[in-house]
């Protein structure tokens, strides 16, 4: 962990406050999350207090603060996704995998985010898992596939 | 390619095209300017449209699906992955082009589907059932029965001018760009125009800014070059976050070099030596074709130090947009840039005079950028007799919901919205009645079928409520309840609230409380609550008119836009939420009670086995009942059943 962060780090020049975001993105997208010893890496190469780092970490939605699971639901619940149930498919997700949005299950298996957009409008309600969309899905599709990713033997 | 070849090329169009200001070419040049456009093919060659949607759709598996037919039948053919050409329904979309044949397109090329319509094509025999339509070119010989694309309902009334490339060129080769004129405009601007020529030309052809206000363009880049400082930034603002929009990203990863070409001129026209990309940071594939953008450009020499020998430098970096819907707004941006959090500050100064790290920035959007080489290609003259007068050029809007036909497209303002929704989306899909257009998402407005004559353009659209700023169009069917729709927006508006100034932050949160007890189960509410819903309307309408009064920045200002616009037009359905408590769209599923039709219910059992809740009952081929107690309202049996004999009040 404080060989990624250092050598991430040693990229951005130090003290210089508008690497601030760059520098966490890239520590998050390799680690997958932010945790309490990366702010503070973080803090004392830009020299920045912090609680000023975790203040704008907590404020922007890409960063987390716990790993995801192993199968990250993302649903998204854009209008034209709203407009064709993505919120019934929410109650659903949250009632089948035991877990609310925004939170990982207790074993660790699967974790349930919902996004605002991901454009593909047309072809709504989409879900995707992990790398994988799933277009036009209905509850019952979604239930399948739900069920596809409980029956898997890890 | 040979790299020598390579070096050839780059040279033929540097000298050749991008130096030629006339855009007249000689013989030999235009013909080897045809082969580059691929406007005349020696060999086969296939497009893929690999956009977002398309991928989300499946086309990277369609283009595994080609490779291997090609490998297969021994074809030396050429695979070209280009953008979205718009029409999203029609994803994945495939073309092809046979020497001496014109370019024609296939919709739902699935990879199941794609050896069949590869077969068809090569068999010169009848055309596959999915094709639908074919491209002109003057110099190859056409498919017969076959229609133009340009004649396609959804393409006819569209005035293509910023998305002329997109979905025809590869957006991943400089090389295809420059032989369309590209990067001329840089090259003339450059070495002829000084930057407050460039104002000038840019003012006299009337361009407004997409992204906000309106602002006059020109004028706003004179500001910045009269703001007396060593440092200028120019800022190109792709963080593109409403839900239901994503035209910006159609332009940037069907045409990148576009915008990177319209940046550097931008940046020239003020005098600055630095300009950022702000890209939202879900756009994964928008950011890979841009850094390949920005790669190549630098490759040709278009970007960096001395670019033409002129003395002039430009650098464009990219900067990721970290998921925060306030970070569209100008100061907000700025401070997200800074690495702080993303919250909007006064104005002024405006950003022109003090604004990323103190310095004159301009920001533009993506679309008033991609305008710009155009306009100085053409001349203002021309940009002018685009549109109407006070309202010249395009828009590009995303034209989502429940319209027949989906997708990007762009029109010349004083188009009517009727013409849109009627001709460009093919009109409500399934028969359905059209309830509203609702325009801009959650900080936009709905706009009744009684509206729909107005002409897209600033003032007329100011007139109803709306702004060209928007550019999220979703057709809404009579099955959508503006209720729920406004408490949708809410909940987003409220949620993405930065928490700056306290109109916005509470007002949002009491308004989202008033929906919420507007389409609240009417069992779970106890006397008081009842009193709060009856005086919710009011409520509704004077929490509105304070926040839109009080807001330091346009989140705040627009919020109450989507409630304000569907209580003046749509008022009954409040009414009936709240007096009556029910919801005639049967979307509030709080407010729905479900009933079986005895007479009909022929006990076919699959709505007990559907049932997530258990709470119908019944034996096989004997009418079901539901538990009133038990039923969520989730919709689910109504649904699947097949003699509609579930009904609800």
């Amino acid at each position: 962990m404080d060989e990624l962060v250092s050598r991430i780090l040693s990229k951005y020049p130090p003290d210089k406050k508008e690497g601030l975001l760059p520098i966490l993105q890239e520590i998050q997208a390799e680690n997958g999350f932010l945790t309490e010893e990366i702010l503070s890496g973080v803090s004392g190469h830009l020299n920045l207090p912090v609680n000023k780092i975790y203040g704008v970490a907590a404020f922007y939605n890409q960063f987390c603060f716990h790993p995801r699971g192993r199968y990250h639901f993302q649903l998204c619940h854009g209008t034209s996704c709203h407009l064709f149930g993505s919120s019934t498919l929410l109650g659903e997700l949250e009632k089948h995998l035991k877990i609310k949005a925004g939170n990982v299950s207790r074993d660790g298996k699967f974790s349930l985010e919902v996004v605002a957009c991901m454009g593909a409008c047309s072809q709504a309600p989409v879900i995707r898992v992990n790398e994988t969309w799933h277009t036009h899905i209905t509850p019952e599709a979604l239930c399948k596939i739900i069920r596809s990713f409980k029956d898997k033997k890890e | 390619m040979t790299s020598s070849g390579a070096i050839q090329i780059k040279e033929f169009l540097i000298e050749k095209v991008v130096k030629n200001y006339s855009g007249l070419f000689d013989k030999a040049t235009a013909s080897t300017l045809a082969q580059i456009k691929r406007e005349k093919v020696s060999r086969p060659v296939i497009y893929i449209g690999m956009g977002t949607c398309g991928l989300i759709a499946g086309a990277d598996k369609t283009f595994k699906a080609v490779e291997k037919y090609l490998h297969e039948k021994k074809i030396d053919g050429e695979l070209v992955s280009v953008g979205c050409l718009g029409l999203c329904t029609a994803e994945p979309m495939m073309d092809v082009q046979l020497p001496g044949k014109t370019r024609i397109s296939f919709q739902h090329a699935t990879e199941e589907k794609v050896e069949d319509m590869l077969n068809a094509v090569f068999h010169h025999t009848l055309l596959h059932e999915n094709a639908i339509g074919q491209y002109r070119m003057p110099l190859t010989e056409e498919w017969p029965g076959l229609t133009y694309i340009d004649q396609l309902p959804f393409f006819a009334l569209q005035r293509r001018n910023i998305l002329r490339n997109t979905g025809i060129i590869s957006p991943l080769d400089i090389n295809d760009y420059l032989a369309r004129g590209g990067y001329r405009s840089l090259f003339k601007t450059v070495l002829n125009y000084t930057p407050e020529k460039v104002c000038e030309i840019v003012d006299q052809s009337g361009l407004r800014g997409r992204g906000g206000g309106g602002y006059p363009t020109g004028k706003k880049w004179s500001m910045a070059l009269n703001a007396g400082s060593d440092q200028k930034y120019l800022i190109c603002n792709a963080d593109e976050s409403d839900p239901g929009a994503f035209m910006e990203r159609a332009l940037l990863e069907g045409d990148p070099h576009r915008v990177v070409e319209g940046i550097a001129i931008a940046a020239y026209a003020i005098g600055a030596s630095k300009a950022y990309i702000y890209i939202r940071s879900e756009y994964n594939h928008g950011l890979l074709v841009l850094q390949t953008a920005l790669q190549q450009a630098r490759e040709y020499g278009f970007l960096g130090e001395n670019i033409f020998g002129s003395g002039v430098n430009i650098s464009i970096l990219i900067r990721q947009g970290a998921g925060a819907f306030i970070c569209g707004e100008e100061t907000a941006l700025i401070a997200s840039l800074e690495g702080k959090r993303g919250t909007p500050s006064e104005k002024p100064p405006y950003p022109a005079e003090k604004g990323l790290f103190g310095h004159p920035t301009i920001v533009n959007n993506v679309e008033t950028i991609a305008n710009i080489p155009s306009i100085l290609e053409n001349g203002p003259a021309w940009f002018k007799s685009i549109g109407t007068s006070g309202n010249t050029g395009t828009k590009i809007y995303s034209l989502t919901g429940k319209g027949k036909y989906s997708g990007v497209i762009e029109i010349a303002l004083g188009t009517k919205l009727s013409d849109i929704v009627y001709s460009i989306a093919g009109g409500v899909k399934n028969g359905k009645k059209l309830k509203a257009v609702q325009l801009g998402g959650p900080s936009g407005v709905c706009i009744p079928p009684s509206q729909l004559e107005t002409e897209i353009g600033f003032e007329s659209l100011q007139e109803i409520g709306a702004s060209l700023s928007f550019g999220g169009m979703i057709i809404l069917d009579e099955d959508t309840c503006m209720v729920n729709l406004s408490k949708y927006f809410m909940e987003f508006l409220q949620k993405e609230s930065c928490g700056k100034c306290i109109p916005c932050r509470e007002g949002t949160k009491r308004m989202l409380e008033i929906l919420e007890g507007v389409t609240r189960r009417p069992k779970e509410e106890n006397s008081h609550e009842t009193l709060e819903r009856f005086k919710g309307m009011v409520q509704l309408e004077n929490l509105a008119a304070v926040i839109r009064d009080t807001s330091l920045c346009g989140l705040g200002k627009n919020a109450p836009n989507p409630v304000l616009s569907s209580l003046k037009w749509f008022r009954e359905e409040y009414e009936e939420h709240i007096f009556d408590r029910i919801c005639r769209a049967g979307e509030c599923h709080n407010l729905r009670t479900f009933y079986i039709d005895v007479d009909l219910c022929t006990g076919c059992n699959v709505c007990h086995k559907k049932c997530p809740e258990n709470a119908i009952i019944g034996s096989v081929k004997m009418p079901h009942f539901i538990i009133e107690q038990k039923c969520t309202g989730c919709g689910i049996c109504f649904d699947s059943c097949k003699f509609s004999a579930i009904f609800f009040k």
